[in-house]
């Protein structure tokens, strides 16, 4: 049954979704977080009641709500996605797909439903909502971070494929996915942006081998990605010969979207940040932080942390509630990377001597899980285009500011 | 703004529209070259008072239009935009959240209808010392067996040069030990009023109020120690996250006014906002005022809908307007460069304001000290 066709009766919606969820959710998965389903490094195998509901989600294409029912998706309207959402959050249950899916949900199918040909809708996006289909991107390279066009990985015509020729980095969860969205070069003697094109190339072949990064903080989801004959169907190219960059870039502002809500660098360390503190600090006899200018700070973060919120907030809201990729994502960004980051700061600086910990048994669980959440944040600044970028694009997209030096 | 009614939208449209006509910085700068006592022209609180702005947020049966602060806001923030100057936000906001905050039905009925129309300029008399602190109250006021005898005096009244009655803050001494602040209504003629016109750097009319044993009649107090401290509490409430709205409108023009150089002024061959530095300035600046726009309008409306966490929210938008405001006029100069720092531009204008509203009502570092208070730590 479509469900848009009852988009005037959401309480209908809601009970519907309820009535399901008690026949479908296998209750046992509801304190298990994430690990049933691969846990962060997405290295484990699915399996059991996780698999189960996956499917069960899958199959009604409540994964991905919005997407195109005909597809695989769940064919609902946004106040709808809400309730479904909210419902689901109430019993407890996780929708699993985006995590399995890799950069699939999140950025890879939004890209191929604006841009792909009716074949590569079908061929690509039921994969992607049935969460059995991982996709990474290939996007970075040793010599193209920041100046992501100077990319030179290359595609050649070769009878009814490509033939691609390189080395991608940063390729998150490359050595456990199944598809790839590649930047590559497909015509050097252009201006650098108007010789990019996007392919979409299986990962287990012959011509591609991943390499695990190990980063400061340790294990990475990150790999190296090398590119030796590697094939990719005619079929596989996303947008016009030669467009990658403007589709390339598009898939970034779904991106950037995804990413503007500040997360905890570490989920582990529960309870109020001032809380917290005070455990560590003490108090005074009024009950104020005992380290004065350690409470003006954490002060500053909570206050910036809430206007954050307030400006997701608003910016969804002024968006009639259709929070579409938008310019404000920039911005967005960079408030979120600051107040994931300080939050990291401020409580490894409160933590002290306990926040110095990398394993063993003189500090908590929650301890050593903060020191590597706090590590791995600091790539929050740089990745998604980094803090300076996202300046960049501030200045120019919505200040209308002239171009900084751009060469090529 | 988010979702504006058509109402709203219009009383914007209307305040914009005005602002940028009928009272554009020339307007500010010939009262200050005129150095009108006041602090304001006639022409434009009449102006004021014939677009109902005056009884913006009177309730109806008071002669006002008893619309919510959100609205307000709107208007203030333009006001803001071009310093206007006028006694509107201390009377027709402050002084009316006073009166709606307390005093007795007789009080609203005789009071608030003349707020409402422009007629009575009624001003809040709080502060006392060089820093805002309304918890240390000295002015004292004792009730005696006739009335109230008011004595102290009270610093930095805004518009306290044209206003015509003062509500003021003492603490009530009742000889058999209860103590606690309360609000007294006192006219500016009644004897032992004494006040000079205090000269700020933002020329508008401030002054400097003694009661010297000020005799009143019972009902002149708005708030007994019972009452007197919520009271308080929730006129401050209004009247910072009021004051917020403006600073906004005025660092929001002073951000217009930069970007405007940015992409004007010429350097080295080519516009100076092709630099990246400061073009990551401009960015830096841009965001920081889309939080503060976030902050401002949230607690504007947890007012209007009297949510728990309102005085929370007032006191983040007070911090992040405070924050903003004082960086952005500070860059204001620092960008335009020499031409900034003549008079004859208005760069000087938005900075001196700046400073006097960053200091109103407490600034930056007290209203994060009063965040962390709230949020028990």
């Amino acid at each position: 049954m479509n469900m848009t066709d009852q988009a005037g009766n959401l309480d209908t919606f809601r009970a519907e979704v309820a009535e399901w969820l008690q026949g479908n959710f296998p209750e046992n998965l509801k304190s298990q977080g994430i690990a049933p389903f691969g846990g962060v490094e997405g290295d484990r195998v699915v399996e059991g009641e996780a698999a189960l509901w996956r499917d069960r989600l899958a199959s009604r294409g409540w994964g991905t709500p919005t997407w195109p029912a005909e597809l695989g998706g769940g064919g609902l309207n946004h106040q709808e996605a809400k309730v479904l959402s909210e419902e689901m959050h109430r019993v407890g249950a996780i929708n699993p797909i985006p995590l399995l899916a890799g950069m699939g949900v999140t950025m890879v199918g939004p890209t191929i439903l604006e841009y792909g040909t009716e074949d590569q809708k079908q061929r690509h996006i039921p994969g992607i909502c049935s969460g059995k289909v991982r996709w990474c991107l290939g996007y970075s390279e040793p010599n193209a971070g920041s100046d992501l066009a100077s990319l030179a990985t290359k595609a050649e015509e070769n009878g009814d494929h490509w033939l691609i020729n390189g080395q991608k980095v940063w390729t998150s969860g490359a050595d456990i996915s199944q598809w790839c969205g590649a930047l590559v070069r497909t015509d050097s003697s252009v201006k650098k942006r108007d010789g990019i094109s996007f392919l979409m190339l299986e990962m287990d072949q012959p011509g591609v081998e991943t390499r695990p990064i190990k980063l400061i903080a340790g294990a990475s989801p990150f790999c190296e990605t090398f590119f030796n004959d590697a094939r990719a169907e005619k079929d596989d190219l996303l947008g016009a010969l030669n467009d990658g960059w403007s589709v390339g870039k598009r898939l970034l502002q779904y991106e950037r979207a995804s990413q503007t809500g500040a997360r905890p660098t570490s989920n582990k360390v529960s309870g109020s940040l001032q809380s917290l503190a005070k455990s560590y600090v003490g108090e005074t006899e009024t009950g104020e932080l005992a380290d004065a200018d350690l409470r003006v700070r954490i002060a500053d973060h909570l206050m910036h942390t809430r206007a954050h919120g307030l400006t997701i907030a608003r910016i969804t809201a002024e968006a009639k509630g259709n929070p579409e990729v938008s310019a404000a994502a920039s911005i967005l960004k960079n408030s979120a990377t600051r107040v994931s980051q300080e939050r990291a700061e401020l409580t490894l600086e409160f933590m002290g001597h306990q926040g110095l910990g990398w394993e063993g048994d003189d500090f908590s669980e929650d301890e050593i899980e903060h020191v590597r959440g706090w590590l791995g944040g600091k790539a929050i600044s740089i990745y998604g285009g980094s803090f300076e970028i996202q300046n960049n694009i501030i200045a120019k997209n919505i200040l209308g500011l002239p171009e900084t030096t751009q060469k090529g | 703004m988010a979702a504006l009614s058509e109402e709203q939208q219009m009383i914007k449209d209307q305040a914009s529209a005005w602002v940028r006509e009928q009272a554009p910085v020339s307007t500010f700068r010939a009262m200050r070259d005129q150095g009108l006592a006041q602090g304001f022209f006639s022409e434009t609180w009449q102006a004021m008072i014939e677009m109902g702005w005056t009884g913006l947020v009177v309730p109806e049966p008071y002669g006002g239009a008893g619309l919510g602060y959100q609205t307000l806001g709107l208007v203030l923030e333009q006001l803001g935009r071009n310093l206007v100057a006028s006694p509107l936000y201390a009377s027709s906001v402050v002084g009316a959240a006073a009166l709606m905050h307390s005093g007795s039905e007789d009080q609203k009925q005789s009071l608030l209808p003349k707020i409402a129309d422009g007629s009575r300029l009624v001003v809040l008399a709080l502060e006392e010392g060089p820093r805002h602190n309304p918890s240390q109250i000295k002015c004292r006021a004792e009730l005696t067996s006739s009335g109230v005898r008011l004595s102290g005096t009270k610093q930095f009244v805004m518009e306290g040069s044209a206003a015509t009655d003062f509500v003021v803050v003492a603490n009530v001494d009742h000889g058999a030990g209860e103590q606690g602040v309360g609000l007294f209504l006192v006219a500016c003629d009644a004897p032992g009023v004494h006040r000079h016109a205090v000269k700020t750097m933002d020329s508008r009319g401030y002054a400097s109020v003694t009661f010297d044993g000020v005799t009143l009649d019972v009902d002149a107090m708005l708030a007994g120690p019972d009452t007197g401290k919520a009271v308080l509490e929730a006129v401050l409430s209004v009247a910072t996250a009021a004051l917020a709205a403006e600073m906004l409108g005025t660092a929001a023009a002073a951000f217009d006014m930069t970007l405007d150089y940015l992409k004007t002024r010429k350097q080295f061959g080519q516009v100076i906002g092709g630099f990246q530095a400061l073009g990551h300035r401009a960015a830096g600046l841009y965001a920081e005022m889309e939080l503060t726009r976030s902050c401002v309008e949230a607690a504007l409306t947890a007012l209007d809908q009297g949510s728990q966490d309102a005085q929370e929210l007032v006191a983040l938008a007070k911090c992040k307007a405070s924050e903003f405001l004082h960086e952005m006029s500070s860059q204001l100069i620092q960008i335009h460069g020499g031409i900034g720092m003549t008079d004859e531009f208005d760069a000087g204008f938005y900075l001196k304001r700046a400073r006097v509203l960053e200091n109103a009502l407490g600034n930056a570092a007290y209203h994060r000290d009063r965040y962390a208070k709230l949020l028990d730590f």
